[in-house]
């Protein structure tokens, strides 16, 4: 299965047929900070991904200037 | 997984709520999570414009989206920084989104108003380019607000911003950011306007999450600035410890704003006056974009 990353975008090859929270822990990504996406629709760590799938992993983290007042 | 309120297949998990929900209940949490912040801070009410600071990213767009909804009058603020296309393709996204809802947006550009885009800006003060970068904003979101009569700005600031800051303020001690950490800053000057951050319960999982089943196109790349930056290196220390111990940035936050905030709040008294240049307000006799302002001109010139 196919594995779109962000920042920058590229993409990576791993065993499919296996839970995200499998998938994320192969490519050391904290959950939380991805939202994990499959097809046109998001899938929580328990969803099992098949070989012939592809699933994007945005990340949510962005800062800079952050919130100083 | 299923959702905890209907029983349908969740798409997101909420880890530190030890729940998840399908897309149409978790949007309707999300709404509710805006409409307690608005409420609790008294934050704006449905007879004034509100100022909605936006930057083309998932969470500025996505607190737009929930005040439309909501049926707040709004009015989009998008600062063009000049950080190259980051700067074109975030600016587009604002406007897209403005034109396909037709709420009003104002730009303006930081080249104009300081003498400089953001990149020269930081070549030539050599501060780090998110100090310029914030500096502008603050001082551009009020400053617009005020030209408009808009009494309130809006920003996109989630949970995660704001224990990142709350994180490296504690750091550090900084003793007079501590007491101005809040969901909502009242006006204290007849030219400050109110400023007011309606996502600070919500998590930069669930802004984006928002944005997404939304369909909201947001800029999905990073500013190029902000790698490396202090503020993403806190995020990152404490989504470790999110991942460890739900819940952790939640208690963090909310138990400074219960409990510690009003300690540092009376230690605060500063007194405020008009820069005597732009007659914005300062701390001091001229304000600190007037003389980023002129730092910049003294250099590019």
């Amino acid at each position: 299965m196919k594995v779109i990353l962000r920042n920058p975008r590229r993409e990576v090859d791993v065993a499919g047929n296996r839970r995200v929270k499998e998938i994320l822990r192969e490519l050391a990504i904290v959950p939380e900070t991805v939202l994990v996406i499959c097809g046109d629709a998001l899938v929580t760590a328990d969803h099992i991904v098949r070989d012939d799938e592809t699933i994007e992993l945005r990340p949510v983290m962005s800062g800079g200037a952050g919130s100083r007042p | 997984m299923k959702c905890r309120k209907c029983g349908a297949p969740a798409a997101l998990e909420l880890r530190r709520h030890n729940a998840a929900f399908c897309e149409p209940d978790f949007l309707e949490f999300f709404r509710n999570q805006v409409r307690e912040a608005i409420r609790k801070h008294r934050m704006f009410t449905k007879d004034e414009q509100v100022l909605v600071a936006v930057s083309g990213g998932k969470d500025s767009l996505a607190l737009w989206d929930v005040l439309i909804d909501e049926g707040y009058r709004t009015t989009g603020l998008y600062l063009d920084l000049g950080i190259f296309d980051y700067s074109v393709e975030s600016k587009a996204r604002c406007e897209k989104f403005a034109a396909a809802r037709s709420v009003p947006l104002i730009i303006s550009a930081v080249a104009e108003e300081v003498g400089a885009p953001v990149p020269v800006i930081q070549s030539v003060t050599r501060r780090p380019p998110c100090s310029g970068c914030g500096l502008s904003k603050r001082y551009l979101m009020n400053r617009v607000a005020l030209e408009h009569e808009i009494p309130v700005v809006a920003t996109g600031h989630n949970l995660d911003d704001e224990a990142a800051t709350l994180f490296g303020s504690v750091m550090h001690w900084q003793m007079d950011a501590l007491p101005r950490q809040s969901p909502a800053l009242p006006s204290t000057h007849p030219k400050l306007v109110r400023r007011v951050k309606p996502l600070y319960r919500l998590s930069e999982l669930e802004t984006a999450a928002f944005a997404f089943m939304r369909k909201i196109d947001y800029i999905v790349e990073e500013c190029p600035f902000a790698a490396g930056a202090t503020s993403i290196a806190h995020k990152e220390i404490l989504s470790r410890m999110e991942a460890a111990s739900p819940g952790a940035k939640h208690n963090f936050l909310f138990g400074f704003l219960d409990r510690a905030r009003p300690a540092f709040e009376q230690a605060e008294g500063v007194a405020l006056n008009e820069c005597a240049r732009c007659g914005q307000v300062t701390t001091g006799t001229i304000c600190a974009f007037c003389k980023l302002s002129d730092q910049v001109k003294r250099r590019v010139s």
